[in-house]
């Protein structure tokens, strides 16, 4: 309670004064701090992501060494017997089943977010989006026992009416023939849309109620019907938002482990057939590795993980590219 | 009143804090002084845990185990972080004299096929290596096949197709299954071979016992392998096998001990036996074994902490492998880990 009451120090409580401060007024920098920290916090993550594939590549040298990149990626045989090992089975389940999952989520994403932002009256708007977003809260080691020890069991039942039906179709027949297990790379894309599916309509839903008010309803004036509306102003206003989401979800599909693990079969044999069981990248180092017992063996699979990284990055180029090309060609046509 | 009750919270806080440090620091204490730190195979788990827990007891060692795998007990014996490494597949000899090792047996237990066939009860099916063999190579695809009909005249199987349902995970389960199938079957050993996971040539792969189990209950027509215990479970149809001398036999802790007891373990180097297929006529043909591995240049005391552990299992701990559907070593047995213990460490207990 002398004099200097304007000294006060950042950081300490209004309860705490220093009577002996009161010349130079001196202040944490807390800007400089702040800016410091961000970079910091920035350059961990990069060096973070840097220092994990330097190292994931120098464990997996000895089966480079061994198989080469083009040998290790086009070789179907993975057999720990005789200690040859080849991703080819692996980097198509990884592709397809995400596929799979793309094709199913996108489109009921897509509904999801026009139903919320566009028709739903706003007492519905809430439970349906928290509902949705619920299933992102979902540990997927509780995905993976519902797909095996619910969906499937449901899933086989529907399994002969597919491969009767479906499987009659000359072409694409091929694809759904095959025992009715209830499990395989169908099941697995089937789970994993579930499990994506918040994601891409959470985001789809974002940034459709952020559309100007004035577009969407100078559309409505002119006569444009609520589809209309979706498709052709809220969508293409929003593409590179949903593009991204999209994408995020596919981010997740390519790397998803335990549930896939669960239904997809972990079978090392490749098949044509969607009904057939099968193996993703994630699935099989889930379920080799503890028991990796030579040094080209964990090394081979350390070598996936290095794989899975890079097709996830292409994914990622490819995703820019697109965002990039759509965006040149709006540009161009107006 | 305010200032007492303000200097009272302060005390307790203080007790607490020096309660919590002393509990630390006496924890402490003890884990530098008494935890022989072990890692491998999540197979033996449930054995090592349930010794551990009556040898603390009893002794005031603590055994701590981690389950993480074979391939990283192995890893992690090699780099001497762990006093004791536990593999359910065992080591070449050669491989253990590269790297200054020493492996024993510690345990015998075994797997049995479950199958799912509506009408067919619990042990009413005969199955021989060669015919499962055979189904896992997929040349035998129906149930009605004339090679299981022959060792089954008395029973109508049904002619639905057979499911082959396998372990996804790297297991030991696995390797011993594949290796009986290799001694039985030429075909198998050379297209397949032994290990803990496999180039499956058919079937689903299923997570752990309990997702191979969970197939077989839910896909009719389905076969697969499970270890001892999910069989005592009592919700599975399980086989009865033809053993090495032709004798029809069903699973049992006896039939895994007797597997042990026509192997000579003073000749086998290094313990490198694995129990399947062996003479005897209640010998149960899939069964197997875990091993211990430990360091040679490890320090003499750990060793010994470690072998004393094992020493007081094999002696003490029958009882409670047995409860968890393991089976003791048979004294023969031990007595030649004893000695193995001597002729390689140069020190017994």
């Amino acid at each position: 309670m002398n004099g200097s009451s304007s000294a006060i120090t950042v950081g300490s409580g209004p309860a705490s004064q220093e009577p002996k401060v009161a010349g130079r007024q001196w202040r944490l920098p807390v800007d400089f701090l702040f800016h410091q920290l961000t970079v910091f916090a920035a350059f961990l993550a990069a060096a973070a992501l840097f220092a994990t594939v330097i190292a994931i590549a120098y464990d997996s040298r000895i089966s480079i060494r061994a198989f080469g990149l083009w040998r290790f990626l086009i070789s179907s045989e993975w057999n720990p017997v005789t200690q040859t090992f080849g991703a080819f089975p692996f980097i198509v389940g990884t592709l397809v089943s995400s596929a799979i999952a793309m094709i199913l989520a996108v489109p009921v994403s897509f509904g999801v977010a026009v139903f919320i932002a566009e028709i739903a009256p706003g007492w519905i708007k809430r439970p349906v989006a928290g509902a949705i977003e619920l299933l992102a809260a979902i540990p997927s080691i509780v995905y993976g026992l519902w797909g095996l020890l619910v969906f499937a069991p449901v899933f086989s039942q529907i399994e002969p009416w597919i491969s009767q039906y479906l499987g009659a179709i000359p072409g694409i027949g091929l694809l759904f023939q095959g025992p009715p297990v209830g499990i395989g790379m169908l099941t697995a894309g089937i789970v994993l849309a579930i499990m994506i599916l918040p994601y891409i309509s959470s985001i789809m839903r974002d940034v459709f109620i952020a559309v100007p008010p004035a577009l969407r309803e100078s559309a409505y004036a002119m006569g444009a019907t609520t589809w209309e509306v979706a498709w052709n102003i809220v969508l293409p206003y929003t593409r590179s938002a949903v593009i991204g989401g999209v994408f995020l979800g596919l981010g997740r599909a390519l790397g998803e482990t335990m549930a896939v693990t669960f239904v997809i079969g972990n079978s090392n044999a490749l098949s044509a057939s969607l009904l057939m069981p099968g193996a993703t990248i994630p699935s099989v180092l889930a379920n080799e590795f503890t028991e990796a017992t030579t040094p080209l063996y964990l090394s081979s699979l350390i070598y996936l993980g290095l794989l899975l990284i890079a097709v996830t990055l292409v994914v990622q180029v490819l995703a820019v590219l697109l965002v990039r090309r759509l965006g040149r060609r709006e540009g161009t046509a107006t | 009143m305010s200032k007492n009750s303000k200097l009272r919270f302060i005390s307790m806080l203080c007790a607490g804090v020096l309660a919590l440090g002393i509990v630390t620091f006496c924890s402490f204490g003890q884990s530098t002084s008494g935890t022989i730190t072990g890692a491998g195979s999540t197979w033996v788990y449930p054995l090592v845990a349930k010794w551990s827990a009556a040898y603390e007891s009893q002794t005031g060692m603590k055994i701590n185990y981690q389950s993480i795998g074979s391939g990283g007990g192995i890893a992690q014996i090699k780099a001497g972080t762990v006093a004791f490494g536990a593999s359910d597949m065992p080591l070449k000899p050669d491989d253990l004299k590269a790297a200054g090792l020493i492996q024993f047996p510690t345990a015998v237990a075994g797997e049995d096929l479950v199958y799912n066939l509506p009408g067919i009860n619990p042990g009413q099916i005969i199955l021989s290596g060669p015919v499962v063999a055979d189904i896992y190579l997929a040349k035998i695809k129906k149930w009605n096949d004339p090679a299981i009909a022959k060792l089954n005249p008395d029973l109508k199987l049904p002619g639905v197709d057979i499911t082959v349902v396998h372990r996804s995970d790297g297991s030991g389960t696995t390797f011993t299954f594949a290796d009986y199938l290799s001694k039985v079957s030429p075909e198998w050993k050379d297209k397949v071979g032994a290990n803990t996971s496999l180039a499956w040539p058919t079937g689903v792969g299923g997570k752990g016992n309990e997702g191979v189990a969970s197939y077989v209950q839910r896909i009719p027509g389905s076969i697969g392998y499970v270890e001892y215990a999910y069989i005592l479970e009592g919700r599975l149809s399980w086989a009865r096998m033809v053993n090495a001398d032709g004798k029809v036999v069903s699973p049992s802790l006896k039939g895994f001990q007797d597997a042990s007891a026509h192997v000579n373990w003073s000749k086998a180097q290094d313990f490198y036996v694995i129990l399947t297929d062996h003479a005897g006529a209640d010998t149960w043909p899939i069964s197997g074994c875990t091993w211990q591995i430990l360091r040679k240049n490890a320090p003499e005391a750990t060793n010994k902490d470690v072998m004393k552990f094992f020493d007081w299992g094999f002696e003490h701990g029958q009882q409670m492998a047995e409860s968890i559907s393991f089976g003791p070593l048979p004294a023969s047995t031990v007595k030649a880990i004893k000695s193995y213990w001597k002729n390689q460490l140069g020190y017994s207990l």
